[in-house]
């Protein structure tokens, strides 16, 4: 084969008319755009559920009141028997536990002097910052001394730092939380949105300080359970299997209870990495699913490029008898309008991935989703449109290979 | 001249072209053979078959029955690709409409038969620039066939038939579209590279035209009526 004459015959045919060229890409263009936006939108949400799943932990299990359904959803959130700190610590004694803590959460009015703010406060042991691989930006954690002693001390997350002091130098600024004087003395690093798609509860919008002085300053507890919390987040040892920690800390809290074989738990170990992989699997198939449809648009592109491939190979017949003629064989033909076909695909899907990632912009923008623009994407764009026109600029190709020169020659 | 070896060589050659159930005997057993150098003109009223027959010898259509050697080499043996080798290697075409491609310039016109060759032809721009200034183009290079005269431009036609140096050049009415002046000129050209050594075969209407050729055969009804290398055929028809 002439790799030469073949590309160069194909390049020019596509520039000598580009407005025809261009209406002839238009469906290669709007379904590689398309399937670009898709994939993106699948992508992102994939990337935001990565961040989650290494937000929360992939060793991490909580320990909550209340029962699981088959779904492996919550039903009622508070109900079920309260644990308290002597729980946490039979927790703590088991041989797989890196650490555990117990956290007391609720609402907190925090006042600075620049400013007041409504969020959340959670009270934890010094282990919370471990379990959580929640590190301290600036200032310090407290620590178990502090925790221990009801120290009152907090450290803020960046939301609540950001709304209590928006003129910034935080560390050292007392705050009063529900009218109770605390010192501020660091601030958490960002953890994001916590929820799917981006649209969860902000993980940064909280104040976190000793469970003791929270539960007896600020919060109150439950007081009818002496030492409450709320639940307990269990840090299970690097290599050691998640799914049977959570087995045995289940049997464990079966026995410390007392429930008889038969009976449904009255708490529940959750893992949430496990949950959000879950609804992941299924964010996948439907980004799949709508890529799929994208591409269906590409197909329709490919036929009206093989209609005009066509058209364009009938108007060239004697162009195609003189090349003959003068000694192309059938092969550098064929592969004179195949290259054609493919070069006006590749071209089509290039302006389409142009107008896609515009697209994931705007989307983007006006969304607040995230999306991602991988090289992968770009990759299978550009594939597939190539292929498009490999498959339909084929038959056109080979109409053109099989003419007949001199019937070619005199075609008029 | 009989002594050399035919280069084409045609033996009872039939084209019948059907249209439906009409056959139209285009050709009706030609046998001939024209040597190596010669220069040969082909005469006949309009529709006695010489197109047909040029077709055949320029391995651009295949005959009803009959055979055919070019250069030794018998053209029903051969594949497309073959084919389209000859057409490349050893045939140069001049046809009366010139069929330059449009959007080239004269120079990429007469480079494009090189570029479908599949032997090494050396440097394929030099080749080109050549064979435009042998037909005293050499100023004309990047012009488009619409900017040139229609002389010039079967000038370029000719240019691209030598470029791949053929033994054998075919030219349908190649001035059937020219002025008388510029129908001198194109066949003077093509006396020079007969005494070059190529073969040229030469269709015309015009006595004038076929003046420049040694040898004159003429067509009738798809037969040969007289050819001046063969003077006892009209003889031996009674003519
Ligand atoms: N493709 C074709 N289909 C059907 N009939 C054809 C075809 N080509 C030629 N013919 C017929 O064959 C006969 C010979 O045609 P040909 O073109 O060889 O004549 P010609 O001698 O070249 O004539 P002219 O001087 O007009 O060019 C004519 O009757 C013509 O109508
Ligand atoms: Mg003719």
């Amino acid at each position: 084969m002439k790799y030469g004459v073949a590309t160069s015959s194909a390049a020019e045919a596509l520039f000598s008319n580009p407005l025809r060229s261009l209406l002839t890409m238009l469906g290669i263009i709007i379904g590689v755009a398309s399937v670009m936006v898709m994939m993106s939108i699948g992508e992102g949400a994939k990337a935001a559920i990565e961040k989650q799943i290494s937000a929360v932990g992939t060793n991490v299990l909580t320990l909550q009141p209340g029962t699981m359904n088959r779904g492996g959803r919550n039903q009622g959130g508070g109900s079920g028997r309260p644990f308290n700190e002597t729980d946490v610590a039979a927790v703590a004694d088991l041989p797989f536990v890196e650490s555990a803590t117990g956290i007391l959460s609720g609402q907190a009015n925090a006042v600075s002097e620049e400013a007041n703010w409504v969020t959340n406060i959670q009270g934890g042991t010094a282990s919370f910052f471990e379990v959580n691989n929640w590190k301290v930006d600036e200032g310090r954690a407290f620590s178990e001394q502090e925790a221990q002693g009801g120290a009152a001390v907090v450290v803020v997350g960046k939301t609540a730092a950001k709304n209590l002091f928006p003129g910034g130098n935080i560390v050292g600024q007392r705050i009063r939380v529900n009218s109770v004087p605390v010192e501020v003395i660091g601030v958490l690093e960002s953890k994001g949105q916590g929820g799917g798609g981006g649209m969860g509860p902000d993980r940064d919008d909280t104040l976190v300080g000793p469970l003791s002085m929270v539960r007896n300053r600020i919060t109150g507890g439950n007081r009818w359970v002496s030492r409450h919390v709320s639940r307990i987040q269990i840090l299970v040892q690097d290599g050691y299997d998640v799914a049977e920690a959570q087995e045995e800390v289940s049997t464990m809290m079966r026995d410390r209870r007392r429930i008889e074989p038969g009976q449904p738990d009255n708490f529940m170990v959750v893992n949430f990495a496990d949950m959000i992989k879950q609804r992941a699997a299924v964010a996948e198939t439907m980004s799949t699913l709508l890529a799929f449809t994208a591409a269906v648009s590409l197909i329709v592109g490919g036929v009206g490029v093989m209609n005009i491939m066509l058209v364009s190979v009938t108007e060239r017949t004697r162009e195609i008898g003189l090349r003959m003629a003068i000694g192309a064989r059938g092969g550098d033909i064929l592969l004179q309008f195949l290259f054609e076909a493919i070069a006006l695909c590749t071209l089509g899907g290039v302006i389409g991935m142009a107008i896609g990632w515009l697209g994931v912009l705007g989307y983007a923008q006006l969304s607040q989703a995230p999306m991602v623009v991988s090289p992968i994407i770009v990759a299978t764009a550009l594939g597939a449109a190539a292929s498009v026109g490999l498959i339909f600029g084929f038959f056109p190709a080979r109409r053109a290979a099989q003419l007949d020169p001199i019937q070619a020659l005199r075609y008029d | 001249m009989a002594a050399t070896r035919p280069i084409i060589s045609c033996r009872d050659l039939t084209r019948i072209y059907r249209m439906g159930d009409q056959e139209v005997r285009a050709l009706d057993g030609v046998t001939l053979d024209i040597h190596e150098g010669e220069f040969v003109a082909i005469m006949g009223p309009s529709g006695s078959g010489k197109s047909s027959l040029m077709n055949l010898i320029g391995a651009l259509d295949r005959p009803t029955s009959g055979e055919m050697w070019i250069n030794g080499r018998a053209l029903s043996e051969m594949n497309r690709d073959e084919l389209a080798d000859l057409r490349n290697e050893t045939l140069g075409f001049v046809f009366q409409q010139f069929n330059l491609l449009p959007r080239q310039d004269a120079f990429q016109n007469v480079r494009l038969p090189l570029r479908y060759a599949r032997k090494d032809v050396g440097d394929i721009d030099a080749r080109a620039r050549a064979c435009l200034e042998m037909v005293g183009l050499g100023s004309r290079m990047d012009h488009r066939p619409m900017q040139l005269s229609g002389g010039q431009q079967q000038r370029v036609a000719i240019a691209r038939a030598l470029a791949n140096r053929p033994r054998i050049l075919l030219a349908d009415e190649p001035t059937g579209a020219l002025d008388s002046k510029t129908t001198v000129e194109i066949m003077q050209l093509m006396q020079d590279l007969n005494r070059q050594g190529i073969t040229v075969v030469v269709i015309t209407h015009e006595a004038e035209v076929a003046s420049y050729a040694a040898r004159q055969i003429h067509f009738l009804d798809g037969k040969v009526e007289a050819d001046t290398a063969h003077p006892e055929l009209k003889r031996a028809r009674g003519g």
